[in-house]
C-alpha cells in the first residue's frame, strides 16, 4: 500500500515537472522542471530495487547534466523570452493532438502485454547493488562498456574541438570578407 | 492494490509523449534538448521496470548505457549550441533557416 502512495505522489511530481518544462517561457524554469522530474525518476528506481542506477541518476543527470544545462542557459542569456508567434500555422494545436494520440496509442498497445515472458522466469528477486550491476557490466558486457569509453572520449574531444576551432575560425573568415 | 510494471510503463509512455511534444512545440534549442533528455529518461524507466519484473540485471545495465549516450549527446549538443550562439547570437531554431530550400 505504501508503494502505491509513493508511486502516486512521485508520478504527480514527475508529470508536474514535465509540464513545467514544456510550458515555461523562461529556460531556467524549464531546467528546474526537468530536474524535478529526474529526482522523481530516481525515487522510482529505488522503488524498483535499482539502487545503484538511482544514485547514478542523481549524480550524472541532476548533478552533471543539469548543471551543464544551467551553465549554458546563463551563458546564452536568460532574459530572452521565446517569441510565441507560430511560423507554421496551428503547430501547437496539432502537436498537442499528436502527443496525446502518441500516449494513447502506446498505452493501448502495451496494456495487454507490458512485459512478455515474466512467468517463465518466475521473476526472482533482484536488487541492483553495485556488485550485481558490476558483475554484469564487467562480465557479459565488457565490450559494450569499453566502447562507451571510446564514445565518451570522442565526445570530449569533439566538444573541445568545437569550442576551440569552430566559431572563432568562421568568425575570422567573416571579418576578412568584411561582413 | 500493488504497483505493477504496467503503471511504470504507462507513466513512462506519458512522459515520453510529453518529451516528444516539447521537441515539436518549442523553438528554443535548449528546451528541445531538455525534451530529448526527458524522452531518454522515460525509456530508462521502462528498461528498469521491465528488468525488475523479469529479474534480470540487464535492464539496469541498459539504463546505464543510455545514460552514457545521453551524457555524450548533451556535451556535443550543447557545444554546438554555444558555437551557434557565438556566431548568430540566438538559440531560436526558427532563426537558423539558411539551408531552407
Amino acid at each position: 500500500m505504501i508503494e502505491v502512495i509513493v508511486f502516486g505522489i512521485f508520478a504527480a511530481v514527475a508529470l508536474a515537472g514535465a509540464i513545467t518544462m514544456i510550458t515555461a517561457k523562461n529556460p531556467v524554469y524549464s531546467a528546474l522542471g526537468l530536474l524535478t522530474t529526474m529526482f522523481a525518476m530516481a525515487v522510482f528506481y529505488v522503488l524498483l530495487d535499482a539502487h545503484f542506477v538511482a544514485a547514478v541518476q542523481i549524480l550524472v543527470y541532476a548533478g552533471a547534466v543539469m548543471t551543464l544545462f544551467l551553465f549554458v542557459i546563463m551563458m546564452i542569456g536568460v532574459d530572452k523570452k521565446e517569441d510565441t508567434s507560430e511560423s507554421i500555422p496551428f503547430q501547437r494545436g496539432v502537436t498537442f493532438v499528436v502527443a496525446l494520440g502518441l500516449a494513447a496509442v502506446i498505452i493501448l498497445a502495451g496494456q495487454k502485454a507490458w512485459v512478455t515472458g515474466s512467468d517463465a522466469f518466475g521473476s526472482p528477486d533482484l536488487v541492483g547493488t553495485i556488485e550485481t550491476v558490476a558483475d554484469s557490466l564487467f562480465g557479459n558486457w565488457t565490450i559494450a562498456f569499453l566502447s562507451t569509453v571510446f564514445l565518451l572520449t570522442i565526445a570530449a574531444v569533439g566538444t573541445i574541438a568545437l569550442a576551440l576551432f569552430g566559431p572563432t575560425a568562421v568568425h575570422g573568415a567573416d571579418t576578412e570578407e568584411g561582413t | 492494490m500493488t504497483v505493477t510494471v504496467g503503471w511504470y510503463m504507462a507513466l513512462a509512455a506519458v512522459l515520453f509523449s510529453m518529451g516528444a511534444a516539447g521537441v515539436l512545440m518549442r523553438r528554443n534549442a535548449l528546451v528541445m534538448f531538455m525534451s530529448i533528455e526527458l524522452m531518454l529518461n522515460s525509456v530508462n524507466l521502462t528498461f528498469i521496470a521491465a528488468g525488475n519484473e523479469l529479474g534480470l540485471v540487464e535492464g539496469q545495465v541498459s539504463a546505464l548505457f543510455i545514460m552514457v549516450v545521453a551524457a555524450a549527446e548533451v556535451t556535443v549538443g550543447l557545444a554546438i549550441l554555444v558555437a551557434v550562439f557565438r556566431r548568430r547570437a540566438t538559440a531560436n531554431v526558427d532563426a537558423l533557416a539558411e539551408m531552407k530550400g
